[in-house]
């Protein structure tokens, strides 16, 4: 398959996941996934509720311990490295449900994110630029915004630690369709800047919509894999509800 | 005139109680850890004055110079390996780890260094007071330690309100896996709770040991009154900490004031006031659990 987008860029991915197993317990929530990002891209893990969109982020993370198979970043095999050394190497979480410290104000979330940070683009003041109306209410506690806002709090905490890999796990979770609208309106603005953005979603239509390529999962395994405009509807339909397993599945990473 | 002296040691009783249980406050606030051996350490604290420092050719009255750097130490040291093992498994395995280490520290000072009173002796400055009036002195040394106590807690409160570190507590406080997510060890910031936790301690520690006779088995008595304190005034809260201690204080006073045996029987039943009307204590958190 071809990519159109990250010409600029190098084409070694930046993060490469492999043969990744994650079990909770005895149950095996991801199965032999692979997949990777490149610098500049949007890679839409899809599926629907327990297909192990969020158990492969947090794992990628550092939350979870894989079972098998190995995560690696830019080359060096990130596998049993700690959550918070990821972030320091470049990989941020925006976590499902956005978890901000409700006892600390907008600033004060944000210069959290900010504080083991690498040199790059963003900024506590690059969010105020990116969210005109954050700076009149840095001083507020989180738990006065919206749903919308605390959301937009979440993704500035974890972009200001500069990371090169952006993992997003359910941006649209209780949001109204207008402000997801409003929220995915940022992530071209932050491909611009070169990171690489792995999201999970169960609005495909949004996901497809801000995608480079799309992966789909299906209870833990790779159903699909490709670019949005060459997917139809269907495929889409029968990998994501898995009528249709076999229809459209492609093996492994399209790399 | 009698009420105001009572008030007012209930007052410099009070802040020492505050002194002594902002650190429990912290470790319960952080790292949701209830440390059964914090009388204990204070207590420990209290030997370390009188058997270490004079080793360093150190008046008695500046130990706290000794003592305290090496009880921040400690508490991080413990807390990253005996706590941080603990509490990697639950909390009950937790607190059972500090009733083991109350018990053992209780038992080794008992067998180094007897079940006889010791005393931290800073010779005649103790006994120097404050004549107010003819009926109330106060005692130089009570006024010195509420000046430490709410020195601390004003510092405490702005390290945690003005600085990197204290922001990374506060947040590891509210979401320890969301701090890691933004690349905060937090097992690093426990330990720096904890060797806080640990050195207003042993301030605490010494103070009791200046003021009055200590035995390996004070640290009971003593964790009670700061559980007090920290109860009545909320947990996770240090103004709380300061005013559930001062209130405790001014309840046994006035308990005290009516028979010497009403003492601990005043501070109580201000202690299940506290609990029966507000749980959260005075400046507790509502929960969100």
């Amino acid at each position: 398959m071809s990519e159109q987008v990250g010409g600029e860029y190098p084409r070694t991915p930046l993060l490469e996941v492999a043969e990744l197993t994650v079990h909770h317990g005895q149950l095996c929530a991801v199965d032999q996934v692979s997949l990777s990002v490149r610098a500049g891209e949007v890679l839409a893990v899809i599926g629907a509720n327990g297909a192990g969109k969020s158990t492969l982020l947090r794992t990628i993370a550092g939350l979870h311990r894989p079972t098998a198979g190995s995560i690696s970043f830019e080359g060096d095999n990130i596998s049993k490295l700690a959550t918070h050394r990821r972030v320091r190497r470049g990989i941020s979480l925006v976590p499902e449900g956005r978890r901000l410290f409700v006892s600390l104000t907008v600033e004060e979330n944000i210069k959290v994110g900010a504080q083991s940070a690498g040199p790059g683009p963003f900024n506590l003041k690059a969010m105020y630029e990116l969210f005109p109306w954050m700076p009149e209410r840095r001083h507020q506690k989180v738990g006065q915004l919206s749903g919308g806002e605390q959301q937009a709090v979440a993704i500035a905490r974890a972009l200001v630690a500069n990371p090169k890999v952006l993992l997003i796990d359910e941006v649209s979770l209780g949001l109204a369709p207008i402000v997801i609208e409003r929220i995915y309106e940022f992530i071209p603005r932050i491909v611009d800047q070169g990171v690489g953005v792995l999201l999970v979603e169960q609005d495909v239509t949004q996901a497809l919509a801000v995608a480079t390529r799309v992966h789909c999962l299906l209870e833990g395994k790779t159903s699909l894999v490709g670019v949005p405009t060459e997917l139809t509807p269907a495929a889409i339909e029968a990998a994501y509800f898995g009528s249709d397993v076999a229809h459209g599945a492609a093996e492994g990473p399209t790399s | 005139m009698i009420w105001v002296n009572t008030v007012i040691e209930g007052v410099l009783v009070g802040s020492f109680y505050a002194l002594f249980a902002c650190g429990l406050s912290l470790m319960f606030g952080v790292m949701k850890i209830i440390n059964l051996a914090h009388g204990d350490m204070a207590v420990v604290a209290g030997y370390t004055a009188i058997f270490l420092v004079p080793k360093f050719h150190l008046a008695p009255v500046w130990s706290f110079v000794v003592v305290v750097p090496i009880f921040a130490l400690f508490g991080y040291v413990l807390q990253r390996t005996l706590l941080q093992k603990a509490i990697d498994r639950d909390p009950f395995t937790t607190l059972l780890v500090t009733f083991g280490l109350s018990v053992i520290i209780e038992n080794l000072l008992l067998e180094i260094y007897t079940a006889n009173g010791q005393s931290i002796d800073i010779g005649v400055l103790i006994s120097k007071s404050w004549q107010v009036s003819s009926t109330l002195t106060i005692s130089y040394f009570s006024l010195v330690v509420m000046a430490v106590a709410v020195a601390v807690l004003l510092s405490l409160q702005l390290f945690l309100s003005r600085t990197g570190t204290g922001r990374q507590i506060r947040a590891v406080s509210d979401d320890r896996e969301a701090a890691q997510l933004c690349g905060t060890n937090y097992r690093h910031i426990f330990g720096i709770a904890s060797a806080i936790a640990f050195a207003t301690v042993a301030l605490a520690g010494i103070a009791y040991g200046i003021s009055t006779e200590f035995f390996p088995s004070s640290g009971g008595a003593n964790l009670l009154f700061a559980f007090e304190a920290v109860v009545i005034g909320g947990i996770g809260s240090l103004w709380g900490t300061l005013l559930g201690g001062v209130l405790l204080g001014v309840s046994q006073q006035l308990g005290a004031h009516f028979s010497p045996a009403y003492q601990v029987l005043g501070g109580n039943i201000l202690f299940l006031a506290v609990l029966a009307v507000r749980p959260q204590g005075l400046f507790g958190k509502r929960t969100e659990m």
